[in-house]
């Protein structure tokens, strides 16, 4: 076979794998609807406000209802130190009122 | 039409033999693409997957949450302000939310305490997440000892445990009843963490919490709105670790292009002088310098993706895991949902592949219209 058309087959093949996976997207989001309407229910149940994706320190684990102190809980001079303050950014009510001093 | 795909073909035929000539430089430089585009395509997913999970899950979180603040920290709250907020026109609900951290010396975990109203266990037992029964080992009918404020010892039964489907919101939950909760952390009868209230009409949300903080000037609100806005912020890219894979992937992407950019080598260049020589036209290296450009940036692409859609969504995005662990002795096993649409593989496209197919044609466009003789010599 030629090598053009190799290449081509390539490209195809990978061009189904890309629609594939919009399928596979749209089947698991159906297929999950259900689990992410129990997750739903179960926040409207206990009155849940935040996902438990860090549980490092209290204003990671709910970092909707952090205040300005709490990354300052060792000591005011001390530097927010836990890795997931890394990846997320201070709650939206502290960056709405603190916007302008930042 | 048949005759213009058949001198594609021809030119796609010459370009990968040429490619094929140095194919050890060209497959190092396919795999660090790959690598590159795999590693940006992953965040995007996740991030992207991971806030409209939050969006849809959190839909249902209370209307606003009232805190209770005394020298800038959260305080807990008198349960008397209930009636007074209760009596503020547009509220139909409010409940008092008992809720607290505790860390377990055991194995060194946070977990969340959390009373639930309707469903929550009777006194002496719980209903835990699926993160505290794997780290603890705790099953149904075990028991788990619990310190409190004044150093007594509780032992509570595990009645059930919560299901593995709602891990993302669940897992380092314990569920207790309230005699429990204040046995264990000493709040006072009469007071509460915060409260959870409920409007009747969502366009009043802000007028309410305006009366709130002006009826009550020590507390603060938190509306639902600003719960979701700040996990579509969570992973904004002006976070630490994300601005550090945005810009390396950048800078990455402009060097592989720089270097197409900066020049030819005197092999590439002596190339299309012999090619020019023998009658190729100008277009036709262009052609040949286009397809040499979508056969390097466009597989690796295609790879790219296809690699990152499956670590993102087949193994829960393991390479990450170690990132968002961080120092967390608890951590959720969950699987996102895959929420993925068109314009995040245009961003990829428009990163990937324009730049570099753009930076390798433009040198031989210049080294294509000169003299093929002076470029041989």
């Amino acid at each position: 076979m030629r090598k053009s058309s190799l290449f081509l087959l390539f490209l195809a093949a990978g061009i189904i794998f890309l629609v594939l996976m919009f399928v596979h997207a749209s089947v698991q989001m159906k297929a999950g609807a259900a689990s992410l309407q129990a997750k739903a229910d179960l926040v409207g149940k206990l009155g849940l406000t935040d996902l438990c994706l860090f549980t490092e320190a209290s204003y990671t684990r709910h970092l909707s209802q952090a205040d300005l102190h709490t990354p300052f809980q060792n000591g005011p001079m001390s530097l927010e130190h836990f890795p997931s303050g890394s990846l997320v950014m201070p709650p939206a009510v502290i960056r709405k009122v603190n916007g302008k001093v930042d | 039409m048949e005759k213009w795909i058949e001198r594609q073909k021809h030119i796609i035929d010459f370009t990968l033999s040429s490619l094929l000539r140095r194919k050890g430089r060209n497959a190092a430089l396919i795999l660090v693409y790959t690598l590159v585009v795999f590693m940006l395509a992953s965040v995007v997913f996740f991030v992207q997957a991971i806030k409209r999970e939050a969006s849809v899950i959190l839909k249902d979180s209370p209307d606003m949450i009232i805190q209770r603040m005394s020298a800038g920290r959260h305080e807990l709250i008198p349960v008397s302000y209930l009636d007074q907020i209760l009596s503020i026109r547009g509220v139909s609900a409010v409940r008092t939310r008992l809720w607290g951290y505790y860390y377990d010396p055991v194995v060194g975990a946070n977990y969340t305490l959390m009373v639930a109203e309707d469903s929550g266990p009777a006194a002496g037992s719980i209903i835990i997440g699926q993160g505290v029964s794997r780290t603890r080992l705790a099953q149904e009918g075990d028991t788990l000892e619990f310190r409190s404020h004044d150093g007594a010892i509780i032992d509570l039964g595990v009645k059930s445990t919560i299901s593995r489907e709602s891990e993302l919101v669940s897992s380092d939950l314990i569920l207790v009843s309230e005699q429990d909760f204040r046995r264990i952390f000493g709040t006072p009868a009469g007071f509460a963490t915060d409260l959870a209230v409920r409007v009747k009409n969502p366009r009043e949300l802000s007028t309410v919490a305006l009366k709130i903080s002006e009826r009550f000037p020590d507390t603060r609100q938190i509306l639902r709105d600003e719960i979701l806005r700040t996990y579509d912020a969570v992973f904004s890219w002006r976070g630490g670790m994300m601005l550090v894979i945005l810009c390396g992937s950048l800078l990455a992407f402009i060097i592989l292009a720089w270097d197409k950019a900066s020049g030819l080598s005197s092999e590439e260049r002596r190339e299309i002088g012999i090619l020019k020589a023998i009658g190729w036209e100008t277009s036709d290296v262009l052609l040949m310098k286009f397809w040499e450009g979508i056969a390097i940036s466009l597989s690796s692409l295609l790879a790219g993706v296809i690699l990152a859609y499956a670590h993102v969504f087949f193994t829960s995005a393991a390479l990450f895991e170690a990132a968002l662990k961080g120092w967390s002795v608890l951590y959720p096993t969950f699987r996102v949902t895959p929420f993925i649409d068109l314009s995040q593989l245009v961003i990829l496209f428009f990163l990937a592949v324009v730049p570099y197919t753009v930076a390798t044609i433009i040198p031989s466009w210049r080294a294509a219209t000169v003299d093929p003789d002076s470029v041989m010599r």
